[in-house]
C-alpha cells in the first residue's frame, strides 16, 4: 500500500504503478465533469477545448457564487462547495473519456463496473474513491475554478478547478483487474443467507 | 394564532440553508457508535473522514455536502390555526427560491423532460410540500429536508403478496441494502414503509427514512421488524462508502400502514450519511428553530 503524490497531468506509467489499496494525493489541474456534460460531449456531438490528456476528472457539480472576473477568479465563479456524486450512473462514458480525450483517472463515489474495469486495464486508467457527502473539506482542497467550458449546462459545466493537496484518495479499480468493490459486494452477497437466516427467513 | 406568511417565506429560506450546514445531533451520536464499533481499517478511516467533513463544514460555515437535493418541506398544522393553504405553500417556495439565489445554492431541480434547469431549486410540484395536521394548540412546524440523489436514485417498492408473508418483506429490505452497495452514500438510514397503498407504502419508507436517530415505530410490530432488521443490517459488510467493514446503516427504520387484504407491499427509502434536516416552530411566543 504505497502513497503517491501526482502534479497533473501523469503519464500511462505513473496510473499503471497505482494498485488498489493504494493512496494518491493530486495537485495541479483537476476537471469536473457530470451526467449533462457527458450527455452532450459523447451523444450530442458536443467538443470541449480543453486538453484533457493524462489527466484526472472527477464526477462533480459544484456550488458556485458569482464573483465577477478577478485574478483569483478568472471565470468569475468562485467554489462554494465542491463534491462528488455517484459515479455509477456515468459508467458508459469511461472508455470514451479515455479513448478519444486521453483521460486517465477517474475520481467519483461509489464505484463503477465491468465496461470501466476493462477500459482501464486496456488504456491504463484507474478510479479513485473519494468520500461522498464530505464535500466541506473537499472544497479546502480546491484553490479556484480557473476555466469552465459547455457552461451553459450549468452546474454541470466542464470545470476546471485548480487543486492543492487533493486527497488522499484511494485506489479502488486499478488497470491490473483490482477491484475493492467487486470484493466488498462478493463478499456481502455470501452473507446474505446467514443475514436472513438470523431474521427467520427461511427456516420453514 | 394568525401565521404570518413573510416569517413563513423567511423560514422556509433559513431552514433550507440550515439543513445543508448543521447536521442534526442524533445524526452525530449515530456516527460516533458506528465509529467506535468499527473494526474494519478501510471503514474506520472512511468514517473519520465524514466526521471530519461535519467540523468543516461548522468552522467554515459550508454546506456539508454539494447536493442540494430535492427540496421536501414537511408541514404540520396544529389545532386553532389560522392561515391561508395554498399563500402558506407559495410563501414556502419563495423562500426556497429566495434561498438557492441569496446564499447562493446549486440548483440540483430541472424540467424531467427538457432537463431545463431554473436555478431556483423550484419546478412543477417541487418543493415538495406535505402537509399534516395535530392536535397540538397553537404550533405550526415546518421541517425542512434536502434529499440528496444518491440515495434517493435507491428507491425500491415491491407489491408482494400476502402468501410471501413477512419473509418477503425481510428479504427485500436485505436484497436492497445489497443492490444499492455504495451508490447511496452508506452508512445510510434505511426507510421502509410496509403496507398502505403502493403510493402511501413509497411515502411511509420516506417518512421511515428521514426520522430522527433513536425514534421508534408507533406501530409495535413495525417495532419489532425495525428493531430486528437493525440488529442484522451491519453484518452484511457492505460498509461505509461500499468500501466494506461494519458501518453498512445507522439504523433501519419502519413505518406501516393498514393494507388490502390481497396486498403485502414493501417499500425501501434510502436516506445518506448526510442525514440532513432542520425544523422550525412557530407558537404564539415567535419562532424557534431546531431539528
Amino acid at each position: 500500500m504505497a502513497h503517491y503524490e501526482f502534479d497533473m497531468p501523469i503519464t500511462e506509467a505513473q496510473v499503471r504503478a497505482l494498485r488498489v489499496n493504494d493512496t494518491v494525493t493530486l495537485n495541479g489541474t483537476l476537471f469536473g465533469i457530470r451526467d449533462a456534460t457527458q450527455i452532450h460531449m459523447f451523444d450530442r456531438g458536443r467538443k470541449t477545448k480543453f486538453d484533457l490528456r493524462g489527466h484526472a476528472v472527477i464526477h462533480t457539480a459544484p456550488n458556485v457564487k458569482w464573483v465577477g472576473e478577478t485574478q483569483g477568479a478568472p471565470t468569475g465563479y468562485a467554489p462554494v462547495c465542491v463534491g462528488t456524486t455517484t459515479s455509477a450512473r456515468m459508467e458508459r462514458f469511461t472508455r470514451p473519456l479515455m479513448e478519444q480525450y486521453g483521460v486517465r483517472i477517474v475520481i467519483g463515489k461509489g464505484g463503477l463496473f465491468a465496461a470501466s474495469q476493462e477500459a482501464f486495464t486496456a488504456l491504463g486508467g484507474a478510479y479513485l474513491a473519494i468520500i461522498g457527502g464530505a464535500a466541506a473539506l473537499e472544497t479546502t482542497w480546491i484553490e479556484s475554478i480557473e476555466d469552465v467550458d459547455l457552461d451553459d449546462l450549468n452546474p454541470e459545466s466542464l470545470w476546471k478547478f485548480r487543486i492543492r493537496g487533493f486527497g488522499p484518495l484511494l485506489v479502488a479499480m486499478d488497470s491490473h483487474g483490482g477491484n475493492l468493490y467487486t470484493k466488498v459486494t462478493e463478499k456481502a452477497r455470501s452473507r446474505r443467507e446467514q443475514v436472513l437466516a438470523a431474521i427467520g427467513v427461511g427456516g420453514k | 394564532m394568525k401565521i404570518d406568511l413573510n416569517q413563513v417565506e423567511e423560514a422556509a429560506k433559513d431552514l433550507y440553508i440550515r439543513a445543508l450546514k448543521l447536521l442534526p445531533p442524533d445524526i452525530k451520536t449515530g456516527f460516533q457508535r458506528l465509529d467506535a464499533a468499527e473494526t474494519d481499517a478501510t471503514g474506520k478511516s472512511v468514517l473519520g473522514t465524514m466526521i471530519r467533513n461535519i467540523t468543516v463544514a461548522e468552522a467554515n460555515d459550508n454546506l456539508l455536502c454539494q447536493d442540494t437535493g430535492i427540496p421536501i418541506y414537511n408541514v404540520v398544522i396544529g389545532a386553532n390555526i389560522e392561515v391561508d393553504g395554498y399563500q402558506l405553500k407559495q410563501a414556502i417556495g419563495r423562500g426556497c427560491a429566495r434561498a438557492t439565489k441569496e446564499h447562493p445554492l446549486r440548483s440540483s431541480v430541472v424540467h424531467p423532460v427538457t432537463r431545463i434547469n431554473e436555478h431556483t431549486s423550484c419546478g412543477r410540484s417541487v418543493p415538495v410540500i406535505n402537509i399534516d395536521f395535530s392536535p397540538d394548540r397553537e404550533v405550526l412546524s415546518i421541517e425542512m429536508i434536502p434529499k440528496g440523489s444518491g440515495s434517493e436514485n435507491n428507491s425500491f417498492l415491491k407489491m408482494a403478496i400476502p402468501a410471501d408473508g413477512i419473509d418477503a418483506v425481510k428479504t427485500f429490505v436485505i436484497d436492497c441494502v445489497l443492490d444499492a452497495g455504495g451508490k447511496t452514500c452508506p452508512p445510510t438510514i434505511v426507510g421502509v414503509g410496509v403496507g398502505g397503498t403502493a403510493d402511501l407504502c413509497v411515502h411511509l419508507s420516506k417518512v421511515a427514512a428521514t426520522r430522527p436517530l433513536g425514534s421508534a415505530c408507533e406501530d409495535p410490530e413495525g417495532a419489532k421488524l425495525e428493531r430486528e432488521l437493525s440488529a442484522v443490517v451491519n453484518d452484511l459488510g457492505v460498509g461505509a462508502q461500499g468500501l466494506g467493514g461494519d458501518s453498512t446503516a445507522f439504523a433501519v427504520h419502519v413505518e406501516t400502514a393498514a393494507t388490502h387484504i390481497t396486498m403485502n407491499p414493501v417499500a425501501v427509502n434510502m436516506q445518506c450519511h448526510s442525514a440532513r434536516r432542520a425544523k422550525a416552530t412557530f407558537t404564539p411566543a415567535g419562532v424557534a428553530y431546531g431539528f
